[in-house]
């Protein structure tokens, strides 16, 4: 037996023994998910149990180093790892911007004190984080940025708004754009901080959204103080850390796993004849284009991540992926609500586990719109791949 | 496996693109069509890539072929696309190669492929009877007589039907017009008696074509592969077909989409280059997407087909991302064009022609859209 043969059956021996039965199911909706904390309230026993035994042989960042809280695996039993949770239907243990945002970004550009002072935190799931980005007057101009930060010597006190900050309101620490320096460019002068949302000075505001929910927030910052030891990189070199983090988010973004295929969810909902064909035959019909487009989209992901791992550099791809996986995740939603008819439109009640799908179909439509829009994508997609004028 | 191109398959990409660009330009074809040609093809063109040995990428080394599989057949294929070289490349090296590596036997093998692979003898698939291709819908006829068969009946839309010297004819030995079993599959030399070929003149100016059955005699062996069997046993060979057809879409799309990005950074209007229109923009950025996209599942279902096993979702997958992203791609192309899209003098019509025809080929993207489905047990 190979190494990664015998890794495989030891793994799946460990899932089938520490996995509960509970989190093999599908996550319905946002507040199923563990996303830890300081604040975290465990829907249940389960969940809890599986973060801690994932936590602690590094598997809710497999590829991180150990010493950081990772599981030191490499690519390819991290792919072993994945697809064993996949074959028992595990859910992800913890899920956090922790992990897939600020944690590639401190890999590459923190010092060994910053990895070691915040990552196995991310790791073990204590402390959650929340992404300090676009302002009032800086959304798709993000580097139009004008939170303030007035050099104090050894710290700086920050004064500005934040605005559709997710989950500001819950995280406990802010990884957050300010401005250090006004005298340049727009992307220069832009320091990459981060600081504890418990700090006098900082309040949040959740923001209702059309799906009821407020997963948004603004975010107030009043003569905040920050130590300079919490400066990542170069001071007023912020922007290519804030670049680099965006190329992971919108990686994150656009890959939404594999969720329980749509052709499943119509048959149970609606049957099929007694050719085996789904009842309705122009919604088989919009169901199978539609599943043509998120099955090849599936590959293009398992091709970037070889692509990537083969020295190829994803750069400006992210943005492609990112619009073609957001726009992708839309048409399920809407392909989910006409599958369940006036039934996915329920929005209280116990039938409908009030309004799961009526309140996520409407939250994919900020999908093409956080980290960064369709349309900025594609602009990025013009520039950088097709080489058009500005 | 990695879903990327290996060290000898990058290689092999390179070689055909060098090769198809300097030897069979898009002015080839054209002047193709305008001299009115008999055979419809360049046939130094063709003994040149048999030597190059793209004729034989599906014929394993025994039998004097390069044994690529569907991956290298599939990379030459994209590259045929961008230039729209004419050549019986597709049905012969392609299609009857595979047909004849999945169900005929050694001795039929031995004799074909060789011929095949060097490029000496074209042998082409004969099994569409209407406008829509529906395999299980055939109703020529092929009745046992003495020793051997006799064979009554039509066939459309048969690739370089004129020019081939055998074809490989799916024929309804049992059953009804419907049924997926009583097909089988017989090889008949050209020339026979009653054997009736009509060059059919297509949007694309490739070679095709209706033949006419009528009470054509063959030999007991020219039956190939299991009597009543024919379905089952070519369905393999059909979907590498599919898988390659739809790498020569995807070639004709992407070479769409780099034409019209190029002519985006000259065109002048209103005093700038039209590549700074971000209407303009948007729709290449998508375009692009929509081809990154239907590269991955062509790469994916050619990895699989040369894997073996069944890849009957996968192909219908690629052949149907293929059809719905090259009628994008050669729509968008005349569009961001403009006006000298609509030329005959311009080539980016030459791209839709071929487009629309390889998209209909062995099933359209509603064809496979609902084998996908089918496939997927809904």
């Amino acid at each position: 037996m190979t190494d990664l043969e015998a890794f495989r059956s030891e793994t799946r021996a460990w899932l089938e023994e520490n996995c509960p039965a509970s989190m093999r199911t599908p996550i319905r909706g946002d507040k199923e998910m563990c996303w830890g904390g300081r604040n975290f309230e465990f829907i249940s026993e389960d969940q809890k149990v599986w973060m801690e035994r994932m936590a602690e042989r590094g598997w809710t960042v497999p590829t991180w180093p150990k010493e950081y809280g990772g599981g030191g695996l490499d690519k390819e039993e991290a792919k072993i790892l994945a697809a064993e949770m996949r074959r028992i239907k595990a859910r992800s243990p913890l899920t956090s911007f922790g992990i897939w945002m600020l944690g590639p970004a401190l890999l590459k550009f923190g010092t060994h004190e910053q990895k070691l002072e915040h990552l196995p935190k991310i790791a073990r799931g204590e402390i959650r984080w929340c992404q300090g980005y676009s302002e009032p007057n800086a959304g798709s101009d993000l580097a139009s940025l004008a939170t303030k930060a007035e050099d104090k010597g050894d710290h700086w006190i920050v004064n500005g708004q934040k605005v559709w900050t997710s989950y500001a309101d819950q995280a406990d620490w802010i990884f957050c754009l300010v401005r250090t320096d006004n005298s340049g460019t727009k992307h220069h002068g832009i320091s990459f901080v981060l600081f504890d949302m418990e700090s006098e000075g900082v309040s949040t505001k959740p923001i209702k959204l059309i799906s009821g929910y407020s997963p948004f927030c603004e975010t107030f910052f009043d003569d905040v103080k920050v130590f300079k030891s919490n400066l990542v990189g170069e001071e007023n070199a912020g922007w290519s850390i804030a670049k680099y983090l965006l190329t992971h988010e919108r990686t994150g973004i656009s890959d939404m796993g594999m969720p329980t295929p749509l052709n499943m969810l119509a048959k149970d909902k609606l049957g099929t004849g007694d050719d085996g064909k789904l009842a309705e035959s122009m919604l088989r019909h919009q169901i199978a284009d539609h599943e043509i487009d998120a099955a090849a989209f599936v590959f293009t992901l398992e091709r970037a991540k070889d692509e990537a791992k083969a020295g190829g550099d994803m750069g400006a791809f992210s943005s492609m992926l990112k619009y073609y996986g957001t726009e992708i995740n839309k048409q399920r939603h809407e392909l989910i609500v006409k599958t369940n008819g006036s039934d996915g439109l329920e929005w209280e009640g116990q039938y409908s586990n009030d309004g799961d799908i009526a309140r996520s179909w409407l939250r994919t439509k900020a999908n093409s719109i956080e980290g960064g829009t369709s349309e900025i994508q594609l602009n990025i997609v013009s520039k950088r791949i097709l080489d058009l004028p500005a | 496996m990695a879903l990327v191109l290996n060290e000898e398959q990058q290689l092999l990409k390179e070689s055909a693109d060098g090769f198809f660009a300097e030897k069979a330009p898009i002015s080839q074809l054209r002047e193709l069509r305008d001299s009115r040609s008999e055979a419809g093809f360049s046939a130094e063109l063709w003994s040149e890539m048999a030597e190059m040995g793209f004729a034989g990428l599906l014929v394993d080394e025994e039998n004097g072929g390069t044994d690529f599989g569907v991956m290298g057949a599939g990379i030459v294929a994209e590259a045929m696309g961008k230039t729209l070289s004419a050549s019986p490349y597709l049905a012969s090296a392609v299609v009857s190669a595979a047909v004849l590596k999945g169900a005929a036997s050694d001795a039929q093998k031995a004799e074909l492929l060789p011929a095949i692979a060097a490029g000496e003898k074209i042998v082409t698939l004969a099994i569409d009877e209407s406008a829509h291709h529906r395999p299980e819908n055939t109703v020529l006829k092929a009745t046992a007589d003495g020793d051997g068969y006799v064979l009554s009946g039509m066939k459309t839309f048969v690739c370089d039907g004129h020019v081939a010297d055998a074809f490989l004819v799916v024929a309804r030995t049992s059953g009804e017009k419907g049924d997926t079993s009583g097909l089988s599959l017989f090889l008949v030399e050209k020339g026979g008696a009653g054997l009736i070929v009509d060059r059919t003149i297509m949007a694309d100016s490739r070679n095709w074509a209706k033949i006419t059955f009528e009470g054509v005699r063959v030999s007991g062996d020219a039956l190939v592969g299991p009597l009543d069997g024919a379905y089952d046993a070519i369905e393999p060979a059909l979907d590498q077909a599919r898988i390659i057809v739809a790498a020569e879409l995807l070639g004709i799309a992407q070479e769409c989409l780099d034409r019209t990005v190029e002519y985006l950074r000259e065109r002048k209007q209103f005093g700038v280059v039209i590549g700074t229109f971000q209407g303009l923009q948007h729709r290449a950025a998508h375009l692009f997407s929509e081809i990154e996209v239907t590269r991955s599942a062509v790469l994916k279902a050619m990895q699989m087909a040369d894997a073996g096993g069944d890849v009957r979702w996968f192909a219908s997958l690629a052949k149907a991302k293929a059809c719905k992203t090259a009628e994008l791609a050669t729509n968008e192309a005349i569009q961001m064009h403009g006006g000298i899209g609509m030329t005959d003098e311009f080539d980016i019509g030459f791209f839709i022609k071929r487009a629309r025809i390889l998209q209909s080929l062995f099933g359209d993207f509603n064809y496979h859209a609902d084998r996908f489905a089918s496939c997927s047990s809904y």
